[in-house]
């Protein structure tokens, strides 16, 4: 029977650089991550993954910087290893650890329903990806989406968790989908001001970790729901 | 097709469904053996299986007052289906005289098809353990069951096509490309055959607690041949399962013709990645511990939206087709 | 003898049927043993002379009969030609069964029931056979009045009096939607014959908001969210083969309508309509199965899964309107061809399921899940022949429930290839929607047949339950050779559906099964996808048989009698097994917003513990409850003006005509 012209044909499959193939794989397992952070109840997995997903985030930006050449890549790509690989991480298992809050943390809706909804976001993210994503000339323009995406999931984290810590890692991972975006869509950010935002993030973690030991002596707990009293009853 | 081409298939295709049967009890056997190693026990025999099996053979069944023919029925079903099963999978070789007549989608149905004869078959005599374990492993298919399917659509997306042999013919014969979205669904389809064959976060084969029996509560009235059979039947569907996943995710090895010493190459490829996947299933059985029941519908939610995820990203990365 | 003529006098001698049992209404051996059956014969000439229209194409006609000057115009095309073969292949069925079913002293006198039951299949024949809105309507209505008379055959019950008046409701909300519809689609031209709209349908917000009525009027017919209400409630209702002739017939008749409205009536499709009835569809469906798994009352759980089928049929319908819409006519025809076989599978073992119910409340008088079980033994027929239809109904090969959600997949895998961003996202998840409602059917279906005719007894009385008598079993043989047949033939069947997508979409499979083999269903190529039922039978069974001779051969075949073990727990009895509300737990929990749970739990310090659940739609009081307290309201401030004097009463009709003169006359 005679196939319609757009069916494709069968044994034929698309191929790409494997630089491309190496940045889609990063770009899918950072999708990944931010559902299993997502879904995760332990704090100091929670953790973990975001320090995994600083990791591919630094691979692929690595990757980038070998196969198209542009060396202040590998100055983010280092500094992106530093900050969010080591020191963050580091600090906040050293947060964890000292205020100890080695607890599951708990979520706010069931996590089925959470991921559920963060498919929604995907797809939106996705969507809305496909004008910019034909835009940008570069090689890795249709991970666009999904950096998209892991900052829509991070929010979606951010939105959900009630506790301050898991807060915190959301508000981080957002950055970490931020700087993924950057990259594939425009080859990275001037130095500059990717050093001015990972000097913020930096300061915020710092600020954030005064702010935690604050509300410890305060309500003895740090689940974010006794400040929204407070501020109630003031 | 030619009369040749027809007896090589006919050939390749008992071929294939003697090697499941002969293997599918080694399999579990190794399993066990990679497990008791791992948690540092003395290992089994890995050939234990086929005592077992020998020896439950020869004993008499003993049949409750209670149970009716579907009883005695449903053991020559579930073996039946499962041994389909494992003939659909394009384990050998691509070339199999069954493959047209049942695609991924129908093979999920065959697996359906056991499903509902063994619960009916735990409900039958009447038991409060019978039915609690028919209920269970109804609830783990409901969830695995679509999860299953849209790991099969991820690939079918990719490939063009539902039917398996198109598909591993495609994976497998093409030039090397990275399908991030088959990571993806290779994590559910793992996810996804843990629960399904009854393995540690989920259910516990070697469990004697009969409250937390799923797959064994659901047996427990069973004896002698029919017993047997349903041991071997898990240990085919075990093996269906592997040869699945080797299928979709390391498709490399499967011979496209019928040719003897392209067979030969493929049984070997098969041995080797087939211990290796049971040896991988007993580290990730030794490294989880077994999760409560009602966890199980987080765990296979988290498998299904994996699935899905990797249809969304093959769109969006790979550009759909 | 033309195909439509033969349709019309078998139309007429189910009149005629009826009319016999009405005037020898006392006559039980002659209504019950004769009518009947003689009314099966008719169907099975209906199915013949439909089957053969199918092929043969168009034939109109004109009756003259109906209003002056307003005749009605009848026309036979495949697609009415379709739902007619499905209406007398399961009425023969049916009415064979009913032959056997309908006893004396229970319910309205059978010679009443015998009226009612070929006044119904002949209006439901009218229905498909209309070629104008007025006769359309006519037989609608009569096919509404004449169910509602069978459903609450058993006047005397007041719950069932309740769940008729429902039915009546919902029926003629329904019809209101219709007439509008038709009202929006003849666009004030005034010629209601189907011609006479497709010539001057309209375009643009007049022909969306026609679908939106005939949407709302066929699903309130068909069950679809949240007009299903009435179903669960009238199906129990219902004697069985009445319950079956509804669910499996008349749910279909809804489906013809809408058909006919988007396909034919109206021009152009919008990609929006399909959305719509896939996005209601899938969650009726979703809804339909899940709320059929808590089910305790085994009629209900089957009404609950008629809404299950048809939530997918409509899904079917929608992603074929989405393909139609995009312009590929070939996929169309694929998600059409899905939905139609569903149809014709859903009628045949839907009312295999519901006529196995009725002979278990025949045998028992139960229809409480939780007094029944262990009817295997007793009645193994029944049991037997269920067990086709829960297989076929769980979406299981090879029998036909199967097929249609397999060319149902198949259709959502090429949604890939819509020039659509977001459909094409979110319609593998709806395959995935689908994948999962027939896993949960599954689940369903298990627990209905396992509770039913498996373990032990529930209650003593069980012990004394009879098979079905010869009659009623062959009525179940038709309806399960028929669910046999369409699973593996299904070739046959989408070479016959092919004049129907043809006419609708412009686009079938007639190739499929005249080209290459006629056991293997491939309907875009083999390699991208095939399915053979037959051969799948046939080696299940093959291996089934060889490897029973084996182990017997080989081994032995000794078997001994002996208490069950259930871990040497000695005390087992009717009581110590799951109960259906049991079975149903691990849903309740997954599902919990789905519900409205009431639960009492017994305290550890109880005499007499006492556990109660009730599980309830939520959509009777989050929609229904307030609308009716509104409607309430309404009548009330209406009913101010009812003061019961005669002066008042001429007062009104005195204002009314002085406000007419003004307003005329100005």
């Amino acid at each position: 029977m005679n196939l319609p012209a757009w069916l494709p044909a069968l044994h034929d499959l698309p191929g790409l650089p494997l630089a491309g193939q190496l940045i889609n794989l990063c770009a899918a397992i950072m999708l990944l991550l931010a559902f299993a952070m997502l879904a995760q109840r332990r704090i100091v997995t929670l953790i973990n993954l975001f320090a995994l997903q600083g990791a591919v985030l630094c691979l692929s930006t690595a990757i980038v910087a070998l196969s198209t050449g542009q060396s202040h890549l590998w100055g983010s790509a280092l500094l992106t290893l530093l900050l969010k690989v080591i020191l963050l991480p580091w600090i906040l298992h050293r947060l964890v650890h000292k205020l100890s809050v080695k607890w599951d943390v708990e979520t706010l809706f069931n996590i089925p329903t959470t991921m559920l909804v963060g498919i929604g976001l995907v797809i939106i993210a996705f969507n809305v990806a496909q004008p910019i994503s034909e835009f940008a000339g570069t090689i890795t323009r249709s991970t666009i989406g999904i950096a998209l995406a892991c900052v829509m999931l991070a929010f979606l984290m951010m939105i959900t968790r009630s506790k301050a810590v898991p807060q915190v890692v959301g508000f981080m991972s957002m950055e970490n989908g931020l700087f993924f975006a950057a990259t594939s869509a425009t080859y990275g950010m001037p130095m500059v001001i990717e050093l001015g935002v990972a000097l913020d993030v930096l300061v915020g973690m710092v600020i954030f970790g005064v702010f935690f030991f604050q509300i410890r002596e305060k309500f003895d707990s740090l689940d974010i729901r006794h400040l929204e009293e407070k501020t109630k009853q003031e | 097709m030619t009369i040749y081409a027809f007896a090589t298939q006919l050939l390749t295709q008992l071929l294939e469904l003697v090697i499941a049967l002969a293997l599918a009890p080694l399999l579990s056997g190794w399993v066990a053996v990679c497990r008791a190693r791992l948690q540092k026990r003395c290992p089994p025999p890995p050939l234990l299986p086929y005592h077992t099996l020998l020896k439950l053979f020869r004993k008499d069944v003993l049949l409750a007052h209670n149970a009716s023919s579907l009883f005695r029925v449903a053991p020559y079903i579930i073996f039946s289906c499962m041994a389909l099963a494992s003939a659909i999978v394009p384990t050998l070789s691509t070339e199999l005289l069954f493959a047209p007549a049942a695609d991924a989608i129908a093979l999920v149905g065959l697996f359906a098809l056991a499903r509902v004869f063994i619960a009916l078959a735990g409900m039958d005599v009447g038991t409060a353990f019978g039915s609690l374990g028919a209920r269970r492993e109804m609830l783990i298919g409901f969830l695995a069951e679509p999860a299953l399917l849209m790991v099969f659509f991820t690939a079918s997306i990719i490939s063009g096509s539902t039917s398996l042999a198109t598909i591993v013919g495609t994976l497998a014969h093409h030039e090397f490309v990275i399908y991030p979205s088959l990571a993806f669904a290779g994590v559910a389809f793992t996810m996804v055959s843990l629960a399904e064959n009854g393995r540690v976060p989920v259910d516990n084969p070697s469990t004697h607690l009969e409250l937390t029996m799923i797959h064994e509560a659901m047996i427990l009235e069973y004896s002698g041949r029919h017993l047997a059979l349903i041991e071997w039947a898990a240990s085919l569907k075990l093996f269906a399962y592997s040869c699945l996943g080797i299928a979709l995710f390391f498709p490399f090895g499967v011979a496209e013709s019928t040719g003897p010493g392209a067979l030969a190459v493929a049984g070997v490829f098969l041995v080797g990645k087939l211990a290796f996947g049971g040896f991988v299933l007993a580290l990730i059985e030794t490294l989880n511990a077994k999760m409560r029941v009602f966890r199980t519908p987080e765990f296979l939610g988290t498998a299904f939206l994996l699935a899905v995820l990797a249809i969304l990203v093959h769109l969006l990365l790979e550009g759909g087709r | 003898m033309s195909p439509l003529a033969l349709i019309l006098l078998c139309l007429a001698s189910w009149l005629a049927i009826g009319l016999i049992g009405a005037f020898f209404s006392r006559q039980f051996v002659l209504v019950a043993r004769i009518l009947f059956p003689l009314g099966a014969l008719v169907g099975i000439s209906v199915a013949l002379a439909a089957l053969s229209a199918i092929f043969t194409g168009n034939e109109t006609a004109m009756l003259p009969l109906g209003l002056p000057g307003l005749p009605f115009h009848l026309r036979l095309d495949a697609l009415s030609a379709f739902f007619l073969f499905l209406l007398g292949a399961v009425a023969a069925g049916i009415s064979i069964y009913a032959a056997g079913y309908f006893r004396r002293g229970q319910g309205s006198t059978p010679g009443l029931q015998c009226l009612l039951y070929h006044l119904f299949l002949a209006s439901m024949g009218g229905v498909l056979l209309a070629d104008d809105a007025y006769f359309f309507m006519v037989a609608w209505e009569s096919m509404a009045l004449s169910s509602y008379f069978l459903v609450t055959s058993d006047h005397r019950i007041a719950e069932i009096r309740r769940a008729g008046f429902l039915y009546l409701i919902v029926a003629h909300v329904g019809a209101i939607g219709i007439l509008l519809s038709f009202g929006a689609m003849t666009g004030g031209t005034g010629d209601y014959t189907f011609d006479g709209i497709r010539t001057n349908a309209p375009e643009g917000w007049l022909a969306s908001a026609a679908l939106l009525l005939a949407l709302g009027g066929f699903g309130a017919k068909a069950g679809l969210l949240p007009l299903h209400v009435w179903l669960p409630e009238a199906h129990p209702a219902a004697p069985s083969p009445v319950s079956a002739m509804m669910s499996g017939v008349m749910l279909k008749t809804a489906i013809y309508g809408l058909l006919r409205v988007t396909f034919d009536l109206l021009p152009e499709q919008q990609w929006w309509w399909g959305a719509l009835l896939l996005g209601l569809g899938l969650a009726t469906a979703l809804f339909g199965v899940v709320f059929s798994t808590v089910q305790s009352d085994m009629k209900r759980l089957l009404a609950y899964s008629s809404i299950e089928n048809i939530g997918l049929i409509f899904a079917g319908i929608g992603l074929s309107l989405v393909f139609a819409a995009n312009s590929m006519p070939l996929l169309a025809a694929l998600a059409l061809t899905a939905a139609l076989y569903h149809c014709l599978n859903h009628a045949f073992f839907k009312s295999l399921l519901f006529l196995a119910t009725g002979s278990v409340l025949h045998a028992t008088g139960q229809r409480n899940l939780g007094r029944l079980g262990g009817l295997i033994h007793r009645m193994p027929w029944v049991a037997w022949l269920a067990l086709l239809g829960v297989v076929a109904s769980a979406g299981l090969p090879p029998l036909n429930g199967f097929v249609s959600e397999w060319l149902l997949l198949q259709s959502f895998l090429f949604t890939p290839q819509l020039p659509h961003g977001y459909l094409n996202m979110l319609l593998p998840v709806a395959a995935g929607a689908i994948a999962l409602i027939a896993a949960l059917a599954g689940f369903a279906m298990v627990k209905f047949f396992g509770v039913v005719f498996l373990g032990q007894p529930r209650e003593e009385h069980l012990a004394k339950a009879h098979d079905a008598g010869r009659m009623e079993r062959l009525g179940l043989i038709w309806l399960a050779t028929g669910c046999v047949l369409l699973g593996v033939l299904p070739n046959f069947v989408i070479a016959a559906l092919d004049p129907v997508t043809q006419l609708l979409v412009g686009a079938g499979f007639a190739q499929v099964s005249a080209s290459g083999n006629w056991l293997l269903l491939a309907p875009i190529s083999e390699e991208r996808a095939s399915y053979s039922g037959a051969i799948f039978l046939g080696g299940l069974l093959a291996f089934t048989l060889a490897l029973f001779l084996v182990v017997r051969t080989v081994f032995h075949g000794r078997l001994r009698r002996a208490d069950a073990w259930d871990c040497g727990f000695p005390l087992l009895s009717g009581r110590t097994q799951d109960t259906a509300e049991g079975f149903g737990q691990p849903i309740r929990q997954v599902f919990a917003p789905f519900f409205r749970i009431t639960r009492e739990h017994p305290s550890p310090f109880d005499k007499e513990p006492h556990y109660r659940i009730v599980v309830e739609d939520p959509l009777w009081h989050w929609l229904y409850l307030p609308l009716a307290w509104l409607v309430d309201l309404g009548t009330r401030v209406v009913g101010k003006l009812q003061q019961g004097r005669i002066a008042i009463y001429l007062l009104y009709s005195f204002v009314t005509l002085l406000a007419l003169l003004v307003f005329t006359t100005r």
